[in-house]
């Protein structure tokens, strides 16, 4: 079985967010990137996966070389080889377009990826690639097992409940929490990821849809109003007259 | 040309984030000196559809078929395709949920449209130009996306939009048929298990959430949260370490990992709000946070606070609460 993983680059959770050039750009300045945290769930599922039924996981990147170290994380952590297409990710459209034209040329069988990332917030690039390549996208599934050799069941969540899917290979899932735990590197990985193959592709001519104009904050809060314990029923009064919510 | 809204329904009933995107659909047809057209699929009430005439829409697209119960994307991309190619609709609007971001996903290749999800304010439009606002970084920042195709699909992030009540008029509801075929429906669902909410209130739908962490000490304590809930008509969540050690279902774990929530008032119950959970519920109106130490990060988030003991503090609450006129 050959899966494709598709991760992003996103700067970590704890990271102070910030814009230069007149709020047009993402200021990468002093910020610590990581593997989107949702891509460590399909990352991870689609090593056990390969661990119990063999075959092998490529990871894909679209993005420029400074994703290079995260990329060789995921061969650490038990990838078998890389592709990086050489683009600056400029909308879903474009990243799906690139994924897509990957898949096609690697027939895989299955390519998952994380639910959304926590930098751009899409959810949009999973069901964009299954429409591209005419294969079911079933997203955002929790958890996904195979029933035989060309057959997997998953299940995803819609609002208020949860459905139980069957789907034939080849198909695109993307991840979320509790599909597994999500490994980390261990030292053996690290050594053999050194020399594991990353192969950099340029991208195909696709365009983008959309374009990123302005970025800004959400204005800060004017602070905590604490209201003493003893006297905990106010609360309740304020939220009602003052903050006018109940 | 025309706006197009997908409205999903529940037992009948269209749900609230679609009641949402509709208004904003006929604000942004008003916008554009046009109309919004409505389309619907499977489990919902025709009066409920016509009654889509308040939130501005005056046409309702009705396609009857019982496949449709259950989400199939294939065969739900299938008849909002037709519906817009009938309406010539321009611009289509969803509720940003797990089935709307999804089928507008797809639909954004089939009609080779521009897409915006998690949108959070009406769009600009001047001169040629359409801009939206849609929430970035997990709460942390917004971004200006200006669409450039013909067609724009807008996913509207869950209570970010008022719902408009005075559109006037009843919509008319009109018959659609997309002439769907078996392979429509080759990825359709086994099973489809819906949560029992008790009578309560679902999460990703609700203006009020009361989320309990550590700091409730045990499940035993756990009915103080529910209690609380519902004497204000709240859903209920809770922290990933509480669902981590299985005190509460995965499915009501908010965060950076769980499910992202931006109700009108979120109470923090015995959460210190690391920053993977504020990522999940910064866009929240108003924070109320409980807890017990004075010095956790949460009530940096916070509009109110309460420092003290979880088991003290919200029966308390639940007594206030329960004197307040309903």
């Amino acid at each position: 079985m050959k899966i494709l993983v598709c991760i992003s680059n996103v700067p970590d959770t704890t990271s102070k967010i910030n814009f230069t050039g007149d709020n047009k750009e993402f200021d990468k300045n002093g910020v610590q990137f990581v593997i989107n945290p949702w891509d460590e769930y399909a990352l991870t599922r689609a090593i056990e996966l390969k661990e119990a039924k063999g075959g092998s996981v490529t990871v894909l990147n679209v993005g420029e070389a400074d994703a290079e170290p995260n990329i060789r994380k995921a061969l650490a952590i038990g990838a078998d080889d890389a592709i990086r297409v050489n683009a600056h990710p400029k909308d879903a459209y474009f990243v799906a377009q690139q994924i897509t034209a990957v898949a096609k040329e690697g027939g895989y069988d299955m390519i998952l990826m994380g639910k959304e990332s926590i930098d751009y917030n899409g959810f949009q690039v999973h069901n964009m690639v299954g429409e591209m390549l005419g294969i079911p996208s079933v997203t955002p599934a929790f958890k996904l097992d195979m029933v035989d050799d060309s057959t997997a069941r998953l299940e995803r969540e819609i609002e208020g409940g949860k459905e139980v899917v069957e789907v034939k290979l080849p198909f695109v899932a993307s991840a979320q929490q509790p599909m597994c735990e999500p490994r980390i590197p261990n030292m053996r990985g690290i050594m053999t990821a050194r020399t594991k193959p990353l192969k950099v592709v340029e991208p195909v001519g696709g365009e983008a849809k959309s374009e990123y104009v302005n970025y800004s904050k959400p204005e800060k809060k004017s602070g905590v109003k604490m209201i003493d314990a003893d006297n905990a029923g106010e609360l309740i009064k304020l939220l009602r007259n003052e903050a006018k919510v109940l | 040309m025309s706006v197009l809204v997908f409205v999903e329904g529940l037992n009948g009933e269209i749900k609230k984030s679609s009641l949402e995107a509709a208004s904003y659909g006929s604000q942004v047809a008003q916008a554009m000196g046009t109309t919004a057209t409505a389309v619907a699929i499977g489990d919902v009430h025709e009066e409920a559809l016509a009654k889509l005439g308040e939130q501005g829409i005056s046409k309702v697209l009705y396609d009857a078929d019982d496949r449709l119960k259950q989400f199939v994307a294939d065969a739900y991309v299938k008849v909002i395709a037709k519906a817009a190619q009938q309406e010539n609709a321009k611009v289509l609007v969803f509720s940003n949920s797990n089935i709307g971001a999804a089928v507008g996903s797809k639909l954004a290749v089939r009609l080779n449209g521009s897409l915006a999800t998690n949108v959070t304010e009406l769009p600009k439009i001047e001169g040629g130009s359409f801009t939206v606002r849609r929430g970035v970084f997990s709460g942390k920042a917004f971004a200006d996306v200006n669409l450039s195709s013909d067609v724009k699909i807008i996913a509207v992030k869950k209570n970010s939009t008022d719902i408009i009540s005075n559109g006037g008029g009843t919509a008319t509801v009109e018959k659609l048929s997309a002439d769907l075929a078996e392979a429509d429906f080759a990825a359709a669902p086994k099973e489809t298990v819906m949560q029992d909410t008790d009578g309560g209130v679902l999460l990703p739908e609700a203006e009020i959430v009361v989320s309990g962490g550590r700091g409730l000490k045990g499940p035993e304590n756990w009915h103080l949260i529910e209690e609380l809930a519902r004497e204000l008509g709240a859903a209920t969540a809770c922290s990933k370490p509480v669902s981590d050690i299985g005190w509460r279902p995965h499915h009501e774990h908010v965060g950076q990992t769980g499910i992202t929530v931006s109700p009108n008032l979120y109470i923090a119950v015995g959460i210190s709000g690391a920053i993977q959970h504020l990522a999940g519920v910064n866009s929240s109106k108003v924070i109320v946070v409980i807890n017990k130490d004075p010095e956790a990060p949460f009530f940096k988030a916070a509009d109110y606070g309460i420092v003290g003991d979880a088991l003290e503090v919200v029966p308390k609450l639940i007594e206030a609460a329960k004197a307040l006129d309903k």
